[in-house]
């Protein structure tokens, strides 16, 4: 007689020990098994957001531990929310959100779409453009403050080369109208590879069948691309956007090390703008009051952004 | 829209959760728009309304 793993296993387990485990329910082992990663949950997340949310309603300052905390109601959230100053970092941030993610989308889904028609050497291009992705952030933004130098930058000379103008008579980090743009252009350059790498997937998984079935019915290639590949490959499209927005919401690493959040204010997005008011000026539950508001957009915004992509894929 | 506001009425998931995604939308264009420092002030309000709202609405019956 064979016996298999389990079996031999059974069999090593102590006669005490199975005796108890034997009188345990199927739920009871569930549980006992679920719960190391719900306690985990619990400590590393829900902890920390209940005592975030508690800590926003008073005046706790975490570099004067030994001063009374005062409970202080509304006010943190009354002050962040008639603040003009925080009012244009939401701006700042709205214009980065908006903007990378069109543009991403876009070249992405152009980047996968071409890529996806397989033509020789395919694979190499792949490798070549997914390389900005896997660079650190805190790189890009260094290397791409020397491409952004009026004066040595290949970046300006470039723009130089097609405009005519002269390169050292802007400054994209350093000029308020155009460093909103600096940061979207890396941004951009750094994460359409991830975006072009989830429409790719989108687009290998649709069968050939369904484009050989469109050929009989002398559907035009452009037909075929609007009624077969894009809705195909919306649910793919969705997550990434899902994806880039909750990231780009939370942005710190690549603008500071970029534009440290100059010219003046125009590049501070609200991640940096709350380290500062955390880390810098150690209002801890002004910044939780901060921290909350943020939470709770990026939290409703992921909610029916969900829904949308469960009702797409759905179809 | 008699059938929205039956649902709403009826207490049905749908009608509920797109009122409740609509006020969600609504706090963050208020949030993040550059014209109207009140609409700013009043968009968290309508935001956390919506998504507690969503949260709830959620487990409402189809």
């Amino acid at each position: 007689m064979t016996y298999s793993p389990i079996d031999r296993a059974a069999t090593k387990t102590p006669q005490g020990v199975a005796r108890r485990i034997r009188g345990l329910s199927d739920r009871t082992i569930a549980w006992i098994f679920v719960s190391p990663t719900i306690f985990l949950l619990l400590a590393v997340n829900i902890f920390p957001l209940i005592w975030t949310i508690r800590l926003s309603f008073t005046d706790y300052r975490v570099n004067r531990p030994n001063n009374e905390v005062s409970w202080v109601g509304l006010q943190n959230y009354q002050r962040i929310l008639s603040d003009p100053d925080i009012w244009n970092t939401m701006q700042a941030t709205a214009h980065f959100l908006i903007w990378t993610i069109i543009l991403q989308v876009l070249i992405g889904f152009t980047l996968a779409y071409l890529i996806n028609m397989k033509f020789k050497g395919n694979d190499l291009w792949t490798t070549i453009i997914v390389f900005p992705m896997m660079l650190s952030p805190a790189v890009v933004g260094n290397f791409w403050t020397f491409l952004y130098q009026p004066q040595i930058g290949l970046f300006n000379y470039v723009v130089a080369f097609f405009t005519g103008a002269d390169p050292a008579s802007f400054s994209m980090i350093g000029d308020v109208n155009l460093a909103p743009w600096a940061i979207v252009i890396v941004d951009t350059w750094m994460w359409t590879p991830f975006v072009m790498l989830i429409c790719l997937a989108g687009l290998r998984s649709i069968p050939d069948s369904i484009y050989e079935a469109a050929e009989c019915d002398r559907a035009s290639k452009w037909r075929q691309f609007w009624t077969i590949t894009v809705p195909m490959a919306l649910p793919f499209l969705m997550l990434a956007v899902l994806f880039r927005g909750i990231e780009n919401f939370k942005m710190f690493d690549l603008v500071v090390q970029l534009t440290g959040g100059g010219p003046g204010n125009t590049t501070t997005l609200t991640s940096i703008d709350l380290k500062r008011e955390a880390f810098e000026r150690w209002r801890t539950g002004y910044s939780s009051a901060y921290a909350v508001i943020l939470f709770v957009t990026v939290f409703g915004l992921a909610s029916i952004y969900v829904k949308a992509l469960n009702k797409v894929k759905q179809r | 829209m008699m059938g929205f506001v039956n649902g709403l009425l009826r207490l049905r998931r749908g009608p509920w959760e797109m009122l409740a995604t609509v006020l969600i939308g609504l706090g963050v264009v208020m949030l993040m728009q550059p014209f109207v420092l009140v609409l700013y002030t009043y968009s968290f309000v309508v935001t956390l309304v919506g998504t507690v709202m969503f949260i709830i609405v959620s487990h409402f019956p189809e």
